[in-house]
């Protein structure tokens, strides 16, 4: 594949071509058989409130969770980036730890920490002496917990940024002219962290609304529109499943295009000079004794999922009862999920699924953010830079199904084959998934790349291939590490997907994860959560490596 | 301290080894005062702390007789004009302008006509501050800090942000708008050109220390340091048996300084050779090398010298300092 600094319009055609049948195609396959189908699906959907009510509860639950996390993420981006106190900066690298849990393990976490039968509902049970559990981790609740531990760090991180960007002599400048701390707030910090916040809305919401896991696990009777979608597949309503993926899909879409307008410019850049505001020592003994011990709650609070599921790995088959705390603790469970293929086979699946599929999704990337980075304007650019985010803003749930629809036909000449049912499918699913995430980090690689070296290498003698391999891919190894490490570890921890278009052979982790929950084998669960964790770690840790 | 501005002993100590002040001194009513020193001085700090945007740690800050040392900024009535501005990028010229007046709506509208109509920028007010020039955004700030009819105007390196070609314009123009206004200003630069053309007086800061206070003629013909001498004008800095030549009078460790006005090329007086020669139109500068070994810069007629002739120099006027600094 030609990999050209400029490409020829070949190239670019060629791979507009490839975007397309992979990106666009499939969505426009599952919304003809959706619309069309003799309106069996439409039919259904429209009459039953069941339907519409799980479209409503996507929709409020998503904009309840932007709000949870915007209430937890700012201001503690607030406090880190303008005060100190002490231990803010270990603090501050602890409270993105949500970030490397993968959404379903940070799910089965929550599960055995707060869930009915939990550590926390254990002991108060324990300590209240009652007979049952003193509540159920379930619905809209236990949805919103989730989502606000695990969202609130877009928040936590966009805010921070745009603070550090933010000139002190603007809130100066607001003082000088009697605004008050308050009405500095409102009037000039806020409006100037606007597009920050925006930015953070903008990806809470998509994660939410595609969220998956959560409502799987804690929905219980309280149906969002993904498990509605998996539901349906699973009933054999595939119709309906695709008028239902095809509606939340609008939604997203919907979503998408509002937050993206209330973004704006971004204003701070456009003038941006100076430099942020000095941090200011939180005052009074008192006070500082206060944020310091809820700092470190916080942190421990941020850090009980991860202990909780190393401690449940640890627990034996059937050894743990009513107890407040497990009384057996052995390594059994690791040991026979290396001794025994059968069960190492999960973990097998995902590493060559996430590996292949990151691979793909990388020299796509390559190819198209080359082009578009080195190209002259023009349509074709534009197209595959628009395909290239396409799959970001469609839930994993409604990719899943336009793939499965469009590959479960055998017609060539349509470019469909029959994929589903066999191991590739999902990879695929994986990897189309994955363009938006390498895309992204490439073309940044690409536009921080000085054209003038390529040109430097090509006047030194080196021919094209040459000075790709030589130049350009050395270069752009940071990019490819980033986008690298997020897309493999997507891949790993993937449920979303994978619980629609998984086969008996190539199960991954996460559906291995939900067999054993499914048969009371919590350590297997847990082991396998915790090697996932560990994996994604190690790998988001070397992807940040300069 | 009298005046409309005071400080009386401010200090402001940043670590153990930088502090800045004590200072003490006062601004008339409707004066201009520069605050001149090369960087690390401790003028910017004198500037925030007349803002509130620094506490000081001892002394008494004054404004039209009331105490203000402990008064929050917001509440200073202190107009200032930022370096870089510091319009506020979400909001327009008119919604800029109107930020720091109390009323809403219409109510300012006039206010706002008259502060912009005031810096030459009437019709402005739903422009973008990202599509102004430098010196419109300027002139936005100052429209801005002056709506309010503050007590007082504070302005940091007020032009090191537009062109060289523009400055000495905006140097002017600005002068005679706040003498329009009437306010009392102080202004904080780092350009001594800037400090004579701008301020009624100049006050020269150094090490956080205030080196002397007065009119540029002051600060010129009777510097109150070496420091002052040098920072001030061109100078040559002489001592030893070299500046005993120009000047037989003075004490052991003395140190003299020679502007390059005050030295002339004569019949008799120290030998030299000239070295170079800087044309500048009306006069040339010209390097001249004494047998000594000293090189000293004599500002003359164009055609006094030529390059390699053997010159003897005379002084006319020698300013005379305790030599502290080697």
């Amino acid at each position: 594949m030609s990999a050209r600094p400029g490409g020829g319009l070949t190239a670019r055609t060629v791979l507009t071509v490839l975007l397309a049948w992979l990106v666009l195609y499939p969505i426009l396959i599952l919304v003809g058989d959706a619309v069309g189908g003799g309106g069996s699906g439409l039919t259904a959907f429209a009459t039953r409130p069941a339907e519409w009510r799980a479209l409503w509860a996507s929709v409020w639950i998503s904009v309840a969770s932007v709000a949870l996390a915007a209430a937890i993420g700012v201001p503690l981006a607030f406090l880190f980036e303008w005060f100190e106190f002490p231990g803010r900066k270990t603090l501050g690298s602890l409270i993105a730890l949500p970030a490397v849990l993968p959404p379903f393990v940070g799910v089965i976490a929550f599960l055995f920490l707060y869930g009915e039968s939990g550590f926390v509902a254990r002991a108060v049970q324990r300590v209240f002496g009652l007979e049952q559990s003193p509540w159920r981790l379930q619905g809209a609740g236990g949805i919103l917990l989730v989502h606000a531990y695990s969202m609130y760090v877009y928040f936590y991180l966009f805010t921070r940024a745009g603070l550090a960007k933010l000139d002190a002599s603007m809130l100066e400048a607001a003082q000088a002219l009697g605004a008050s701390r308050w009405s500095t707030l409102w009037r000039v910090t806020l409006p100037l962290l606007r597009p920050s916040l925006a930015g953070a809305a903008l990806l809470v919401f998509m994660t939410a609304i595609g969220s998956f896991s959560a409502p799987y696990v804690f929905g219980g009777g309280f149906r969002v529109m993904t498990t509605q979608i998996v539901a349906s597949k699973l009933n054999g309503e595939l119709r309906l499943a695709e008028v239902e993926s095809v509606a939340l899909a609008l939604v997203a879409i919907a979503g998408l295009v509002l937050l993206r307008r209330s973004e704006g410019d971004d204003i701070v850049t456009a003038l941006g000079k100076g430099i942020a505001p000095r941090r200011r020592p939180i005052g009074g003994a008192g006070a500082r004794a206060f944020s310091t011990t809820a700092g470190w709650a916080l942190a421990v609070l941020l850090l009980l999922p991860h202990l909780t599921l190393v401690l449940i790995s640890l627990v034996p088959y059937g050894s743990w009862t009513t107890e407040t705390l497990p009384p057996v603790l052995s390594g059994i469970n690791y040991q026979r999920l290396f001794a025994e293929p059968e069960r190492l086979r999960p973990l097998v699946n995902s590493l060559w699924m996430a590996a292949g599929s990151t691979a793909g999704a990388l020299a796509l990337a390559l190819v198209a953010a080359g082009l578009v980075a080195r190209g002259r304007p023009s349509r074709l650019r534009g197209a595959i830079e628009g395909l290239i985010a396409l799959p970001w803003a469609l839930p994993g749930t409604v990719f899943a199904i336009a793939l499965l629809t469009t590959f479960s036909v055998h017609s060539p000449a349509e470019l469909r084959w029959v994929l589903a049912g066999t191991t590739l499918l999902l990879p695929l699913a994986y990897m189309v998934r994955n363009v938006p995430v390498t895309g992204r980090a490439l073309l940044a690689g690409y536009r921080q790349l000085d054209p003038g070296l390529e040109e430097a290498a090509a006047s030194l003698g080196a021919g094209r291939w040459a000075t790709f391999r030589r130049v350009t891919l050395p270069l752009l190894k940071p990019a490819l590490a980033a986008g690298g490490s997020l897309a493999f570890v997507a891949g790993l921890g993937d449920f979303v997907t994978s619980i629609v278009l998984y086969t008996y052979d190539n199960r991954p982790i996460s559906i291995e994860i939900m067999a054993s929950l499914r048969v009371s084998e919590l350590g297997v669960a847990a082991a396998f959560g915790v090697i996932l964790m560990v994996v994604s770690a190690a790998v988001l840790g070397l992807g940040a490596r300069r | 301290m009298s005046g409309f501005v005071t400080l009386d002993g401010v200090r402001k100590q940043w670590s153990a080894t930088v502090t800045v002040g004590p200072l003490s001194f006062g601004v008339a009513q409707g004066e201009i005062l520069a605050l001149l020193g090369p960087s690390g001085s401790g003028k910017t700090t004198v500037l925030r702390l007349l803002a509130g945007f620094e506490t000081s740690d001892a002394g008494r800050i004054g404004i039209g007789g009331e105490d203000v040392t402990a008064t929050p900024p917001a509440r200073r009535r202190c107009g200032m004009v930022f370096q870089h501005y510091a319009l506020f990028p979400h909001l327009d010229v008119g919604e800029n302008v109107a930020f720091g007046l109390a009323g809403q709506g219409k109510a300012n509208a006039g206010r706002i006509v008259d502060a912009l109509k005031l810096v030459g920028l009437e019709g402005f007010e739903r422009r973008r501050v990202q599509e102004l020039s430098g010196g419109q955004q300027q002139r936005v700030a100052l429209a801005r800090a002056l709506a309010p009819e503050p007590r007082v105007l504070l302005l940091d390196e007020p032009l090191s942000n537009l062109d060289p070609a523009l400055r000495e314009r905006t140097r002017r123009e600005l002068r005679a708008l706040i003498k329009r206004v009437g306010i009392t200003s102080i202004f904080v630069t780092h350009e001594q050109e800037e400090a004579f053309d701008l301020g009624d007086r100049v006050a020269v800061l150094e090490s956080g220390r205030l080196e002397q206070l007065g009119t540029a003629e002051e600060l010129y013909e009777r510097p109150a340091s070496l420091f002052v001498a040098t920072f001030v004008g061109r100078a040559n800095v002489l001592r030893g048996p070299a500046a005993r030549a120009f000047d037989g009078g003075i004490k052991d460790g003395e140190v003299i300084v020679v502007r390059p006005e005050r030295l002339a090329f004569g019949a008799a007086g120290v030998p030299a050779v000239v070295r170079e020669r800087r044309y500048t139109g009306a006069a040339a500068f010209f390097l001249v090398e004494t047998d000594g070994g000293d090189r000293l810069e004599v500002l003359a007629a164009p055609e006094a010298a030529r390059v390699g002739d053997r010159v003897h120099l005379a002084a006319t006027g020698v300013l005379r300092f305790a030599g502290a600094r080697a």
